[in-house]
């Protein structure tokens, strides 16, 4: 027993020292305000009984009894850029270098459901992502990569049907039954219209569309993760750790309450919804963050939606570093940031992880960055010895007591969204946003007063540095784009594809699940911009509410 | 520096300057429009944030019905080559072409002189501090 407790410490030893020596700081806050005490004790540390052991419920510990222990994470670099044939070699030479999964970027046309010849296209194609038009693309963008031996993810959420059709179609071309095909699609739309901005219908038909995905994958595609709830672009946008959590875990149980009001069992679906985060800078922030979203979640689909197969209620997560985290100014200063970022995941037991490249402030990333970016994570995997023990920070007292801390400002925004009327709802108010916005500019207004220092941008700042080699997407690819889109629609049966866009227009209208609809599209050479655009005169297209 | 965000910018007629922020093309990233646009405000300014997803016509239009001294145009998206001369065409078509252009984002330094002969008159990059993007505002809109 300790001869003395943390409130006599508090006010004995502690408060002398820091009368005689104030602190660096009058406090030291979590991104969420929440102030530090100065030292955490088996006091603070009140949940430890929920803990449980790896692999078992509420998997605070981590979703799998071995971790890293039995197989690394899966190191998933998100890349794409130009065609499918120079975002291809792209992805061979990832593969080359030992990465371990794909991930796919795509340009804002094919995220918004415009074909690269569509006038909304001007200037984006293939800038942000690799431009794919048709399946003619998509055959390149994945030729001599067997699907049947890797797995993808696809950042793909208003348009993620079409490109699963494709997927779907490519995968039978290359003779891989669909039981076979593993991957991702993120299929988060709800987040789109919090943050990120790919949104094309409104939220009734695109939750429609993403159950449609569920439904079709439960029975036909079984190891596709059917949609990836995605905290990062929030967190990116600028909303804290526990907000980060408490949005999140909110989309989810709209999409799990979607589901199962289309007629869904619940343990039929629940194990294929998977997760994504962001980590910043904060280290032992997020690793709590991480165990908190992991216990919440699996108390949610246990007690709230009452599953039963313990899969349905494993938070299974994909993690990018920060890229709101890096700095334009000394740009190599971002690879210490991103090692850091990359390691609390690892710490707070994530199933894939993407490391940012150091010149991504500035650009997309040369090779040489790329490499750098995946060295990072093949160094903390292979030399630093932090995969060997499971949860290895599990029992701190601190960690212990902030990842409660967090679950309970997590669970508290959670009773706000539920009282508004569940997260859809209240997005239409604009209270995520709101939030979000709030705490991005404070953070901002942190920086600017150098209440919070920002490495190389406003401290230990130089001059005159010379500008990094930058990679620049080649100008001719809109143009190139545009070429080919006019040859298939000279090649192809126009009939057969325009009687496939009739079918699938008349389903959009009815309730036949669409994703079968959409193979068939897609099969008969019709574009993603002619399926996007046959969706939205059946349904609308949604308007921003603009909340500054 | 003859600005702060604590004092209201005046143009010369003694009302509030007025800027347009807008984000052209398809790109969503929409976080650091959303903070110029609130320091601008904080700053005295009166300030139109047009949303994501506006086309060059949209913007212009935009710009003309404000009655807006300045426009500042945000993109991460690497289109702005390509968008905004668009723009600044559609704002000549509009007889506005005393109107203050800035821009802001991911933005390569070496289209600074590209820019700068479409119209910009500062380009602002990551790191920046709102303060610097409020002076200019009050440098350029109120001094002609």
């Amino acid at each position: 027993m300790p001869s003395q407790s943390k409130e006599e410490w508090l006010e004995g030893t502690y408060r002398k020292a820091v009368e005689r020596n104030p602190e660096r700081a009058e406090s030291f806050r979590t991104t969420g305000e929440t102030v530090l005490d100065p030292v955490y004790t088996p006091e603070d540390a009140t949940a430890n009984g929920d803990l449980g052991f790896p692999g078992e419920y509420p998997f605070t510990r981590g979703v799998q009894p071995t971790m890293y222990r039995g197989r690394l994470w899966t190191m998933r670099q998100y890349a794409g850029f130009g065609t499918a044939e120079e975002s291809n070699e792209r992805y061979r030479y990832l593969l080359d270098q030992g990465q371990t999964g794909l991930s796919v970027a795509f340009d804002l046309p094919t995220q918004i459901g415009y074909d690269s010849d569509d006038s909304m296209a001007m200037g984006e194609v293939g800038k942000v992502g690799v431009a794919i038009d048709s399946i003619d693309d998509m055959r390149t963008l994945f030729k001599e990569i067997p699907l049947d031996r890797v797995t993808t993810s696809m950042t793909i959420n208003g348009t993620a049907a079409v490109l699963l059709g494709l997927y779907i179609a490519v995968g039978k071309e290359q003779g891989v039954p669909l039981e076979k095909l593993g991957g991702t699609v993120q299929n988060d739309i709800l987040k789109e219209y919090i943050t990120r901005g790919t949104w094309i219908y409104p939220p009734t038909p695109s939750m429609r569309l993403i159950t449609d995905v569920f439904s079709f994958c439960s029975e036909s595609v079984p190891r596709w993760n059917t949609i990836s709830i995605s905290g990062y672009h929030m967190r990116e946008a600028g909303c804290t750790a526990a907000q980060e959590i408490a949005f999140t875990l909110a989309n989810g149980i709209a999409y799990v309450d979607a589901a199962v009001s289309a007629g869904l069992d619940v343990d039929a679906f629940a194990g294929r919804l998977s997760f994504f985060f962001a980590c910043h800078n904060n280290l032992l922030e997020e690793v709590c963050k991480f165990r908190a979203a992991r216990r919440l979640w699996a108390t949610i689909m246990k007690e709230r939606f009452e599953a039963r197969s313990p899969r349905s209620m494993m938070m299974r997560f994909h993690t990018q570093t920060g890229g709101a985290t890096l700095t334009a100014q000394q740009p190599e200063n971002n690879i210490v940031r991103t090692t850091l970022q990359a390691l609390a995941a690892v710490l707070g037991g994530t199933q894939s992880l993407h490391t940012n490249s150091m010149d991504e402030a500035l650009s997309l990333p040369t090779e040489k960055a790329v490499q750098i970016a995946l060295r990072t994570q093949q160094v903390i995997g292979f030399e630093s010895g932090v995969g060997d023990v499971i949860d290895p920070l599990g029992g701190s007292w601190y960690i212990e007591s902030m990842t409660d801390r967090l679950e309970g400002e997590a669970r508290d925004y959670l009773k706000t969204i539920e009282d508004l009327g569940g997260a859809p709802t209240a997005l239409e108010q604009g209270f995520q946003q709101r939030e979000i916005q709030e705490a991005s500019y404070r953070y901002q207004r942190e920086i600017e007063e150098k209440d919070r220092v920002i490495v190389g941008v406003n401290d230990f700042t130089v001059s005159g540095e010379e500008p990094p080699e930058l990679l620049r997407v080649d100008p001719s690819i809109g143009r190139r784009q545009v070429e080919r889109l006019q040859a298939l629609r000279a090649e192809r049966d126009n009939d057969a594809a325009d009687a496939a866009i009739a079918a699938l227009e008349e389903g959009a209208r009815g309730t036949d699940n669409l994703v079968p609809l959409i193979v068939a599209a897609v099969e008969a050479r019709a574009t993603l911009g002619e399926i996007s655009h046959a969706l939205r005169r059946a349904w609308g297209e949604y308007r921003e509410i603009v909340v500054v | 520096m003859t600005a702060s965000p604590e004092t209201p910018a005046q143009g010369e007629t003694g009302q509030k300057i007025r800027v347009l922020i807008a984000k052209p093309g398809l790109d969503g990233h929409d976080r650091g429009a959303k903070i110029v646009a609130r320091a601008l405000r904080d700053g005295g300014c009166e300030v139109i944030y047009t949303g994501i997803r506006q086309t060059p016509q949209m913007i212009a239009e935009a710009a003309l019905q404000e009655d807006v001294d300045v426009v500042g145009l945000s993109i991460l998206s690497g289109a702005h080559l390509e968008l905004f001369p668009r723009i600044v065409e559609e704002l000549r078509s509009r007889g506005l072409d005393d109107v203050v252009l800035f821009c802001g984002g991911i933005i390569p330094e070496e289209d600074t002189d590209a820019l700068e002969a479409m119209g910009f008159s500062a380009i602002f990059r990551p790191g920046t501090n709102t303060r610097d993007i409020v002076s200019f505002v009050y440098d350029n809109a109120s001094s002609e």
